[in-house]
This record gives structure tokens, sequence and C-alpha cells, in this order.
């Protein structure tokens, strides 16, 4: 491993009779793909950075949150600019851009990664209990699954937030509950494969006990391709909190910083302050950027096919 | 096939009648009682009181649901709350401005798409195909209403290139027998209103197209590069067949099976999509008034446009399974 010389591309030939030995575990063979591969080092750095902005956010703001005392600075004739005191200007609020985009990325964490929670734990739920357990029980819940993909995940989410009304809990929810038949479907698929493989068969030869082999054998080697869905649907987590603020179905507390909102608000001043919508549009792109490209790197790593 | 038909269809039953189940107990969870969340802030203990009987909600639940449904299938899908109408006659109403929206915005991707893709996979490497790659990661992590914005600020605003809002300029074209406003031209002989039309939509396709044509660019690379390594290409090429020859029958129709997979799957996105893109460009199609439904809470309409969505959803699916069969007879012998 401690070939410092060489490129990945070389090493990957020249290593290949070391490479993936028998005993080498999918999961450490995945883990040195990952280490080399360019798109999964930027990713990474991306998500930890927003990751340390979104914890650090109090240390990291020069100002507070929601401190609106500028607003002379921002009018509908004038928008202040990047100064020395206020690195990326006044946002259309009179509060202090850099400040607010920091706050936002705690915002779009926390609403994104407990988004995708919910998303995960009922999705897997529902699939892990259709694909062990099958018969009815998988029917009902598959056609159920088959409801909820019947409408467009976004207008899925836009339906139960705006159910639910105008809250950071009602976006985790709706954004979350729309990714259940992803997951359902992802651990139901990958459950019935698995249960077809030699492994399984041979436990359940030596007469274990189905939930002993569903939990301890299927769904630890389901894990993978969940892991991989869940960051790449952290991505889409992020995007989706932007656009339902963005119809206004955000959080209805002005204190809080939203990125989507931050581009509603910065509409009003666009044509003499086109960086107020622009300064957010990008936070969420380059989040979501970082998320897929980690996610599609964890993807190629943990492929089968990649290993050599 | 005409089985196959027949039985997606009929799975579509089962799938449409839980939904109708679920839409209507959904206004049900809603806090407080379903009459006040009908009315809104307007609720008077009088409409309150006219709203439970012509609704039925001081009945037992299921025969409330038994005569929703029963409404449902008289094609009875209530009246928005805000402005009184129709709900089945507004949808249908608006529906044309979406459908020519989403499928200029799905032409663009496709006829962009596609070629890209191509040249992407068979140009692995050089940095031609790098840009692409790198174009359409941030094609897809981009959200599309700020697409849409920095379109329109661009090119609308500032250059003032193209129209930024509506469908048509003023009185272009007063006639618009069938809601196309670009057929709608062809059809009345004003060339000018069907030019006027499709400037108008130049902008919102571009800014809903763009995620469906990262999409498309990504997946016809991938698909492309894995069959130029087939048997079936080098023995192709070893018969000393034409390179155009083997480019087209070979390789570019071999790889399009999992692209038109895609396409299918982007129908999703874009009607997504399209309430966020007709928002920014007040293009007064299904997108628009759902998204001033949702802000004034009008749920009938909410109700019954998510109902005629996933109706739309469902049979473009089928379509494109059907499609395969065009495209790749094995799936046509099965």
């Amino acid at each position: 491993m401690t070939v410092p010389t060489d490129t990945p591309e070389s090493l990957g030939q020249e290593r290949e009779p070391g490479e993936g030995q028998p005993g080498e575990s999918l999961w450490r063979g995945a883990f040195r793909r990952l280490r080399r591969s360019p798109m999964a080092i930027i990713g990474a750095a991306i998500v930890a950075a927003f990751v340390f902005v979104a914890v650090f956010a109090p240390l990291l703001a020069p100002y507070e949150p929601a401190s609106t005392q500028w607003t002379e600075l921002s009018t509908p004739f004038f928008v202040q600019g990047p100064t020395s005191d206020h690195l990326l200007g006044i946002d259309r609020w009179g509060s202090d851009m850099l400040t607010q985009l920091i706050f936002g990325a705690r915002q779009s964490l926390v609403i994104g990664v407990v988004s995708t929670f919910i998303g995960l734990a009922l999705g897997a739920a529902v699939g892990t209990i259709a694909g062990g357990v099958g018969g009815v029980v998988d029917t009902v819940l598959m056609r159920f699954v088959d409801i909820l993909l019947s409408i467009p995940s976004l207008l899925l989410a836009i339906s139960i937030a705006a159910a639910l009304g105008k809250s950071s809990i009602a976006l985790m929810i709706a954004i979350g509950v729309a990714q259940v038949p992803i997951f359902a479907r992802l651990l139901r698929g990958s459950m019935l494969s698995q249960s077809r493989s030699d492994y399984v068969l041979a436990a359940n030869a030596l007469g274990l006990r189905r939930r002993t082999v569903v939990m301890s054998h299927v769904l630890p080697n389901s894990l993978g391709p969940t892991i991989v869905q869940a960051t790449l649907n952290l991505a889409t987590a992020i995007i989706e909190v932007a656009a339902l603020s963005f119809l206004g179905l955000g959080t209805a507390d002005p204190a809080v910083a939203e990125w989507g909102r931050m581009i509603v608000s910065g509409q009003a001043r666009f044509q003499i302050a086109p960086w107020l919508a622009f300064y957010p549009g990008v936070c969420i792109a380059v989040t979501a950027l970082g998320f897929t490209l980690l996610g599609e790197a964890m993807r190629e790593a943990l492929d089968p096919k990649q290993r050599r | 096939m005409l089985r196959f038909v027949v039985r997606r269809l009929a799975l579509m039953v089962p799938t449409l009648v839980g939904l109708s189940v679920l839409l209507f107990f959904w206004v049900r969870i809603l806090p407080g009682d379903p009459a006040r969340s009908l009315l809104g802030q307007r609720a008077t203990p009088a409409g309150i009181a006219q709203v439970n009987e012509r609704y039925g909600f001081d009945q037992p639940i299921w025969r409330q649901y038994l005569t929703y449904s029963g409404a449902l299938l008289r094609g009875d899908f209530g009246f928005s709350i805000r402005t009184k109408e129709s709900v089945l006659g507004v949808f249908l109403d608006k529906l044309p401005a979406t459908i020519e929206l989403t499928v200029v915005a799905l032409v663009f991707a496709i006829l962009l798409g596609i070629p890209l893709g191509y040249y992407a996979g068979r140009h692995q490497g050089g940095w031609l195909d790098t840009a692409i790659v790198s174009g359409s990661l941030i094609g897809v992590v981009t959200p599309v209403f700020f697409v849409a914005l920095l379109l329109k600020y661009q090119f609308g605003i500032q250059l003032g290139w193209l129209p930024t809002a509506g469908r048509e300029s003023n009185r272009t074209n007063p006639d618009h027998p069938t809601g196309f406003y670009v057929l709608d031209g062809l059809i009345t002989g004003n060339l000018s209103a069907t030019w006027d039309a499709l400037l108008h939509l130049v902008l919102p396709a571009i800014a809903l197209g763009t995620i469906p044509l990262a999409i498309i660019v990504r997946i016809t690379r991938a698909s492309v590069s894995e069959v130029v390594h087939e048997d079936y290409v080098r023995t192709a090429e070893a018969k000393g067949l034409l390179p155009g020859l083997i480019n087209r029958r070979h390789i570019l129709r071999n790889a399009l099976l999992p692209v038109v997979t895609t396409i299918g799957l982007q129908l999703g996105l874009l009607l997504s999509g399209a309430v966020l893109t007709e928002t920014v460009f007040a293009l007064n199609g299904i997108g628009d008034y759902l998204y001033q439904a949702i802000s004034n809470r009008d749920y009938p309409v909410l109700q019954g446009f998510i109902l005629f969505i996933a109706l739309i959803y469902s049979l473009v699916n089928l379509v494109v399974d059907l499609s395969y069969g065009l495209i790749d007879p094995r799936v046509r012998a099965s």
C-alpha cells in the first residue's frame, strides 16, 4: 500500500497478483479503491467542508445569525456588495450574506440528514419485512410502495409538506416519506437476490432460524447499496429542501437562514444585485455535487465487478 | 403484446384506487376539522355547516369515501375553493401549456444529450469527454429553479433576447382552438404566433431540460462505451462494414435501450420540475396552478391534480415499456 511514486492506474495493474486476495473483505477492498478515486476525494472533501461549516457555524460566522442591522445597505436601489466588513456583502433583508450562508448550511444539513434517515428507516423496515416475510405481506407492502411511486417524488413531498404546514419538521417528514419507496424497493430487491445465494442456502441448511438468517446474513450484505443510495439521496434531499422552500413550503420563521428561501428573497433584487440569488444557488449545487461524487465513487468501489 | 398491455392497465387500477384512498384520508389528517381546512381562513360557522352538508362530513367515514370515489368515477373531481372552477376543467385547460413545455424540454434534452453522450462514449478520456462529463455532473446537481432564474436574468433581462414571462406576447394570436399555442398558430395560419409561442418556450424548456439532458448524456456515454467492446461490434469491423453503418446499426441502436428507459424515467422529474419552471416563467400551466393551490391550501385542486398526474405518469411509463419492443427484438419475442 505504501508505494507513493506509483499512480493509481499503474498500481492497479502492477499489483494484480496481490489485488483482491481471497482474504480481503469487500469493505476493505472498497475502501482501498475509494482512497484512490479522485472523484471520491473531491466528493469527500466537499462533504467534510460542508459538515464542518454546518457544525461550527456559530464559531465561523462573522456575525450573529439573522441580525438585520444593515437594512440601509439593502434597498430596492442599492445593495451593498463585498467589503472588508462583509466579505460577500449584505443580503436582501440587511443581514451579512456570509453569516446567512453559513447558517444556511446548518439548516440544509439537519433537514437533509434527518429526512434521509426517515426515508431510510421507514424504507428499510418496509423493504426488509416485504423481502424477508414474503407472501401476502410482500404483495400488500409493495402495492403500497407502487402507490407512492405513482407520484413523482418531489410532488409527493410537496403534497405532504402542504398538508403539514410551514415548518422545518414538515419538510423533514415530507422529503423523508418521499424517499421511502426508493429504499423499500432497494432493500427488498437485494433481500430477494441474497436469499437465493449459496451462503443463505447454507445457513438455512444448518437449520438457523429465519430471523437469524435475515438479520445476520441477508441484511448486512444489503448494506453497501443502501449506504450508496443514502449518500446520493442526501444530494437530492438538499436540492428538494431548497425547491420546497422556493415554493414557500419551508419554515415560516424568518430568523432561520435557508438557501432556497435566500434565492427567493434575492429574486426581488435580481436586477441590481443578482449575486443575492447566485451565492445560495452555488452553495446548493456544490453541496449536492459533493454528496453525488462521493456516492457514485462509493458505488463504483463497492461494485464486485471492480474487484480484481 | 395485447395481453401485456391489458395486464399493465389492470395493475394500474389498484394503484389508482389506493392513491384515491390516500388522498381522501390526506385531507382528513389535516389539523382541525375537514370543513375548516377546506374553507381555510374564510371559515364561518355558516360556511362550515354548509360544507359539512355538501361534502357529507357528518356521515360515517366509509360512506364518505364511497361518495367521494363515486363522484370520481363520474368524473366529478370537485371544485376549486379559490376560484370555484371545476378541478377537471381547470386541469384540462392548463394541461396543453405543461405538455408543450415538457415535450420541448425533453426534445431539447434528447437531441442534445444523445449526440453528446455518444461522442463522449466514443472518445473516452479526451478533453471534450472530460468537459462533457463534468458539465453533466454540474447539470444534475444544479436546482431547476436556480437554472431558470439564471437564464431568465441573463438572456431575458440582461441581454433582452428572449421573453421571460407568459406563453405569448400580447394579442399575437387571439384564437386558441387546441390550447397548444405552437399548434394553434399553425392551424390558424398565423405563423408569427407559432414563432412567438416557441420563443416563449426557449428559456423555460432549457431550464427544465437541463437535468434530463445531463442524465441522458451520462447514460448514453456509459451505454456506448460498453457496447463498443461487444463481440458483434468487433465482428462487424472484421467483416469490413463501413464505420458509419457500424456506428448506426450496431453501436447506437444497442446502446439506446437503457437510454429509452432513462428517458421514460425523466417524466417524473419533468412534471415536478414543471411546477418550479412554470412558477419562475409565469407559464400558466398545471405546475403554476398547483403552486397557487399550495399557497392557498386549495385541497380539492391538490387532490385532483395529483391524481391526474399519477394517471398520466403511469400511462407514460406503460408507453415507455412498450417502446422497448420497437427497439429490442428480444423484448418483442418474449
